[in-house]
């Protein structure tokens, strides 16, 4: 009791200092209980989310093979100018590590490190590693020069010195098709050897077609569905939500199934005697862009179509009173009232074709494959996570890029139709 | 859109010709979906039309093979704990984000929608080595954690466009009527967002069920996933089998779109009430 009375005589002194400084506590206690309520699931996307994706990205840089199974060896040869050979402390560094790195996979991982800069690196090293003389007290150079004359070159040394740094932009470049060359500038990989440039022209050119044939399908049937009565839209509506709802692998199996050569797409071209015979439709770019378009259209429609239903028919109908003519009034009044579910629309369907993987791996040819693949690819096959890295890191900036045009454009809630 | 009775003869056709472009699109959404229905019924094993015969097989091998059955279950062990999980954790950041504002909001809320917008194969490949190092690769709990970060953006939006319409007093005066915070959650706020938090399951618990990438990275042949199981199905030898499946599939996406629907309804009602 008394120590509400106290209270309150030092309220009443100050009665203005008071209350603010409460109602500044108050609303400093609504602000941390908010970011407690959102504390959890920032912690668990921070761990199980951002963590590993970069420590993905990590790779795209990481060089420390060869540092970590060979630290003095790296070490002195970051110091050689790259002329002739390197001195016996570098020669006699390597030997020794080489001898130690049989224990514990390190050979394994130097060679396959090694492989990237020169792809007889591997057979070297194990050449090298059993000719090792049992002995510490000869001259190393001497001994590996003797062992296979390759130690004699610059060009094994320079490869071992690239892969000394803890990073290195090999990946990045080799994902642009670009390498450093023996002095160090950025140049051109040989043409025959160019691929990632035309796998990411493939992806762009595939995503930014799907994205406007999309546009041009979804645009027409989105305005269908805003101008007609509600009881006949719902319905409508119906065949945009169910396959939107059906499992992509259901509806790229459908495709493989209506495309075939014995499939009713083929069957029914044939039957009203376009073609004589069935056409490839499928395990080709035609079969990408069909599954493609199909699982992504509802993507287009459904922003379009909640635009839309927003903007009044009346505009348009006062530009045909004043004398515009009906396609005039279209194109000049309605349609820049729908540009923001447009814009919304182009870029999310836009965002999620760059990142297609499982429908182009199944309905398309060799030459379909999207940069997914090869970071797939890269990961599962080859093992080789540096360039995996490096193909994904690129794709991820793309896309990041893109998501943030889309933040500021579009307003989240509208994302989702609930 | 209605023809006028004084509509010009280009203006009728054009308006023809407009809603048979649209009956086009509206069959190239549709046929893909009805086409696999009826093959799944054939007796022949090849998946080709006019279908011979009619025939209960494909279903009986999908509902006494081993592997279907096993994939079919791992994924109804998956989606669900997943879906739990997102909705608890997005349902928490989501009444979070609308209670008050604090510095960092939009990068914050930037990053819980993250998830739907990376590509998936990026985020697989960085589970996968991530996870390797936890030594949850190969198990139930890095797949339905996996899945959980998947869902949870779906969460977030649809329990944030819920909220956008919510009475924050009516916290206040749950709260001066003597209820705990926690009470005044479950009998107050609960109740009205609930269409909001299922339909956001609802898309979690379909992304878990559908999807292939993260969980080919992720899963042994153990945890193999009914979409791994189709995906491979498909690529090898793409039998009536798999239209089996997929009509199942399908049935319960009629099922899905029918909840959803009724969510819709149930939540504009509950705002139009107020």
């Amino acid at each position: 009791m008394t120590s509400i009375t106290a209270n309150h005589t030092a309220q009443d002194n100050q009665p203005i200092a008071g209350l603010k400084a409460q109602l500044r506590r108050a609303e400093r206690m609504k602000k941390i209980k908010a970011m407690l309520l959102v504390a959890p699931l920032a912690l668990f996307l921070m761990i199980a989310f951002v963590m590993p994706i970069s420590s993905m990205l990590w790779r795209s840089i990481d060089n420390t093979e060869v540092g970590s199974v060979m630290p003095k060896t790296a070490d002195a040869i970051l110091h050689w100018d790259g002329q002739g050979i390197p001195d016996e402390a570098v020669f006699e560094a390597f030997a020794n590590e080489l001898r130690e790195s049989r224990a514990g996979g390190g050979l394994g991982r130097i060679g396959r490190r090694l492989n990237y800069e020169d792809p007889t690196f591997r057979s070297l090293l194990t050449q090298t590693l059993r000719g090792l003389p049992a002995t510490t007290e000869v001259t190393w150079t001497e001994e590996l020069i003797g062992i296979n004359a390759r130690w004699n070159e610059t060009s094994t040394w320079l490869a071992v010195q690239r892969t000394a740094p803890t990073v290195t932009d090999r990946y990045l470049l080799a994902a642009l098709d670009l390498e450093r060359a023996e002095q160090g500038q950025i140049a051109k990989v040989a043409p025959n050897q160019r691929l990632y440039v035309e796998v990411f022209k493939r992806t762009l050119v595939i995503a930014g077609g799907v994205t406007l044939i999309c546009l041009f399908l979804g645009f027409p049937l989105a305005y269908l569905l805003a101008t007609l009565p509600t009881s006949k839209s719902n319905l409508l509506l119906i065949c945009v939500l169910l396959p939107f709802w059906t499992s992509l692998l259901v509806r790229t199996a459908a495709w493989i199934v209506l495309l075939q050569s014995g499939g009713l797409v083929n069957s029914g071209l044939m039957w009203t005697g376009i073609i004589d015979a069935p056409i490839q439709l499928v395990f080709n770019r035609i079969g990408v862009f069909f599954a493609m378009v199909h699982v992504l259209l509802p993507f287009m429609i459904l922003p379009l179509y909640s635009v839309m239903k927003s903007v009044p028919s009346t505009y348009q109908r006062a530009a045909v009173s004043l004398g515009a003519h009906p396609f005039a009034a279209f194109w000049q009044v309605y349609v820049p009232q729908t540009l923001s579910g447009i814009a919304a629309g182009t870029i999310l369907v836009f965002i999620m074709a760059l990142g297609y993987y499982i429908t182009p791996a199944l309905v398309g040819g060799p030459s379909d494959q999207m940069v997914s693949y090869y970071v797939a690819y890269y990961t599962n096959t080859t093992n080789n996570w540096g360039m995996a890295a490096a193909l994904g890191a690129l794709l991820l900036i793309v896309t990041l890029l893109l998501y943030m045009v889309y933040h500021k454009l579009v307003n989240q809630k509208q994302l989702v139709r609930s | 859109m209605s023809l006028q009775p004084y509509a010009s003869p280009i203006e009728r056709i054009w308006f023809w010709v407009f809603r048979i472009f649209c009956g086009l699109i509206l069959l190239f959404l549709m046929v893909p979906v009805l086409v696999i229905i009826p093959l799944s019924f054939s007796e022949s094993s090849f998946l080709t039309y006019p279908i011979q015969g009619f025939s209960l097989r494909w279903y009986e091998q999908i509902f006494s093979s081993g592997p279907w059955m096993d994939s079919l279950k791992n994924s109804l062990i998956v989606a669900p704990l997943a879906t739990i999980l997102a909705m608890i954790f997005g349902t928490l950041a989501a009444v979070g984000l609308n209670r008050a504002d604090f510095p960092g909001k939009g990068l914050i809320l930037a990053l819980l929608i993250s998830p739907m917008v990376v590509p998936l194969v990026i985020v697989a490949v960085g589970m996968y080595f991530f996870f390797a190092n936890l030594g949850l690769l190969n198990s139930y709990t890095g797949l339905v954690i996996a899945h959980a970060v998947l869902g949870v953006p779906f969460v977030v939006i649809t329990v944030n466009a819920t909220l956008q319409n919510f009475d924050y007093n009516q916290i206040r005066a749950g709260a001066s009527l003597g209820a705990s915070p926690l009470r005044v959650f479950f009998t107050v706020v609960l109740p009205q967002i609930i269409p909001g938090v299922a339909s956001g399951g609802l898309f979690a618990f379909a992304t878990s069920f559908d999807e292939v990438v993260v969980a080919l990275f992720i899963a042994s042949p153990t945890e193999r996933t009914l979409p791994i199981q189709m995906f491979s199905g498909i690529r090898e030898n793409i039998s009536p089998a798999i239209a089996a499946m997929a009509t199942l599939l399908i049935l319960m996406s009629v099922v899905l779109l029918l909840v959803m629907e009724f969510l819709r309804r149930r939540s504009e009602k509950l705002s139009t009430h107020r």
